[in-house]
């Protein structure tokens, strides 16, 4: 079956991800890379599921899935605190303690 | 339950539970669900009621932990096809994390009641926190590894948020929550990528698996080491460290002990199971790795914190620098099956200690920020003039955790270096001579605040007496026992790391 496709298609996504997350300056877009990792962690998972004709990768992924909502829940709950208080979700911003 | 009758379907087979073994978890979850509902229900006035019945839930969770204890001698409990494992290793760390825990509790009742939070909240998550991580210690599943470890990490990034409106909490948050996302993630991947090699997420399975020679595939090398640096991150190891002292510094300080000492602790644990149980046999992967970690991490944690001028900043860094000490014994678990066994011992009785005296100079931070209201070092300066006791039991923790002789820290150092000789190989020798070097560092800069504490003059000559409310100094009380009772009795700690072995 064509597994090589699937876990180059979730490698993109998982530099893509990390790319955004050191790269992207706003709050939200932060998120949303964070998110484009999981999902890659989630083709894997599913293709190598299939792969070795295993139910333990779907599970796993749905585990992830759930998971991984609850966590932007809070995520975004924290973006919302730093808007109310500063008015920005700029992360540059965000620097009263250094060293 | 019956299965269903599909043509396709497997037959369900109700999996084996023993309900004496999962006794710990099942009181914990029914004393977070009861304090959710009892805060809906108590007025204002009475919230404390609801940080007591936290407490005692706290208590009570350790009780079966004794009935399992006393029960079993070398027998373990294995669940679910292996994936939740109670044994002897699990229950030293679970009686670890509610003892963490409980201190906690004791030193954030009058904290957050008397800066107008939210209590009832509070112990919620950090009972739900503490839920995460007496399961981490019995997870031998990568899934239930996740699970563990979100549901211990989710709670704490709410924590560190908790003053709503200071700048300072929120950004702690924020930090906190991105670096603690990211590293999931990362781990997440490497996980998928092992359980595409291995087709199961059950660690002993894996672990059976990867040891041959057909383990040696890259997609091993690579997942291994991404799991690595994901819990890298959770540990606070270099390069992963730099959240930490921001974080330490913008959470509130009780919050500050809890991530500083649980979260880590769980984030070690899962180490342990992973290295021990799953990826054993590539001691030429994670070897190196761990060995750059922990060389990197005291290295840097202690010569950083020598510039420190805020305590709780100093103690972050300090506790990176402690978190080295932990890495070096994984960095020699695999040259040879002594090295295995006492590395494993090293490890465990250093949690052990290192929890007993963080937490404690984190009840004296709090306790002293009370007066001062400041997190200088300066401010401590003339300490002994007006509060003698908590000057001595501060001197005591500060020590030990600068590992000189008669205390708890050095009995801990004492066991790294055992493992490391018991490795006897160069590197492994080398690493030990960063650990003296390290400790010597150290000293400079724990000595630091002793002298402040002891021979300069308290500012302004104000020497009224510090009050310390009675559920601090219970904190307190605690955790210096238990530093002074390992520095006197230490055989009892050593026994517990030495039944607490993964390996059979």
């Amino acid at each position: 079956m064509l597994l090589n496709e699937f876990l180059f298609l979730g490698a993109l996504l998982f530099c893509t991800g990390v790319y955004g997350v050191l790269a992207r300056k706003n709050g939200v877009l932060v998120l949303m890379s964070v998110e484009l990792i999981l999902n890659a962690v989630n083709i894997n998972l599913i293709a190598f599921g299939a792969f070795r004709d295993t139910i333990a990768g779907q599970v796993f992924a749905l585990f992830v899935i759930a998971i991984a909502a609850a966590e932007v829940g809070v995520g975004l709950a924290i973006v919302l605190l730093i808007y109310r208080n500063r008015r920005s979700i700029d992360l540059t911003d965000v620097d009263l303690m250094k060293g | 339950m019956t299965a269903a009758a599909s043509p396709g379907a497997l037959p369900f087979h109700a999996p084996y539970i023993d309900y004496h073994a999962l006794a710990p978890e099942i009181v914990l979850s029914t004393v977070v669900v009861v304090v959710l509902v009892l805060d809906l229900l108590v007025d204002e006035t009475r919230k404390y009621l609801v940080t007591q019945l936290a407490g005692l839930g706290v208590v009570a969770s350790a009780v079966p932990l004794l009935s399992l204890a006393a029960r079993h001698g070398t027998h373990s409990w294995s669940m679910f096809g292996g994936a939740y494992v109670v044994d002897n290793f699990s229950l030293v760390l679970k009686a670890l994390f509610i003892f963490t825990g409980y201190i906690v509790l004791l030193m954030s009742t009058n904290y957050i009641e008397e800066g107008d939070y939210y209590e009832g909240e509070f112990s919620f998550l950090v009972l739900s926190s503490l839920l995460g991580m007496v399961v981490m210690a019995s997870a031998r599943d990568l899934i239930t590894i996740f699970v563990a470890l979100e549901l211990l990490s989710i709670p704490a990034y709410m924590l560190a948020g908790w003053r709503k409106r200071d700048l300072r909490s929120n950004e702690a948050a924020l930090k906190y929550y991105l670096l603690g996302v990211l590293a999931t993630a990362v781990m997440l991947y490497g996980m998928s990528l092992i359980f595409g090699f291995t087709g199961t997420t059950v660690l002993s399975q894996i672990g059976a698996q990867i040891a041959g020679s057909a383990g040696s595939h890259p997609i091993v090398t690579v997942g291994i080491f991404f799991i690595v640096v994901g819990f890298a991150f959770k540990v606070s190891a270099v390069p992963f460290h730099f959240w930490a002292p921001d974080v330490y510094e913008g959470a509130p300080t009780p919050v500050t002990a809890f991530l500083s000492v649980a979260s880590k602790t769980g984030g070690f644990v899962a180490l342990f199971q992973l290295i021990f149980v799953g990826f054993y046999g590539r001691y030429d992967v994670y070897g190196p790795l761990f060995w750059v970690l922990a060389a990197l991490t005291m290295t840097v944690g202690n010569l950083v914190a020598l510039r420190q001028t805020n305590i709780v900043r100093m103690l972050a860094y300090s506790s990176i620098g402690q978190a080295g000490y932990i890495l070096v014994p994984f960095a020699v678990a695999g040259t040879n099956a002594r090295a295995a066994h006492s590395s494993q011992t090293a490890s465990i009785v250093y949690l052990l200690i290192y929890a007993a005296m963080n937490l404690g100079a984190f009840a004296i931070v709090i306790a002293v920020a009370r007066r001062t209201r400041s997190g200088d070092i300066a401010s401590y300066s003339g300490l002994f003039t007006y509060a003698p006791g908590l000057t001595v039991v501060m001197t005591i923790f500060l020590f030990s955790l600068a590992g000189v002789p008669p205390l708890g820290g050095w009995f801990a150092k004492f066991y790294v270096f055992r493992a490391v000789a018991d490795a006897g190989t160069a590197w492994a020798w080398v690493l030990g001579v960063l650990v003296a070097v390290n400790s010597v560092i150290a000293l400079f800069y724990y000595a630091g605040v002793a002298r402040q504490m002891w021979m300069n003059p308290a500012p302004d000559g104000d020497r009224r007496p510090l009050r310390v409310p009675p559920p601090l100094a219970a904190a307190l009380g605690l955790c210096a026992l238990v530093v002074m009772a390992i520095g006197v009795y230490p055989q009892a700690f050593a026994r517990m790391g030495d039944v607490a072995s993964l390996l059979r």
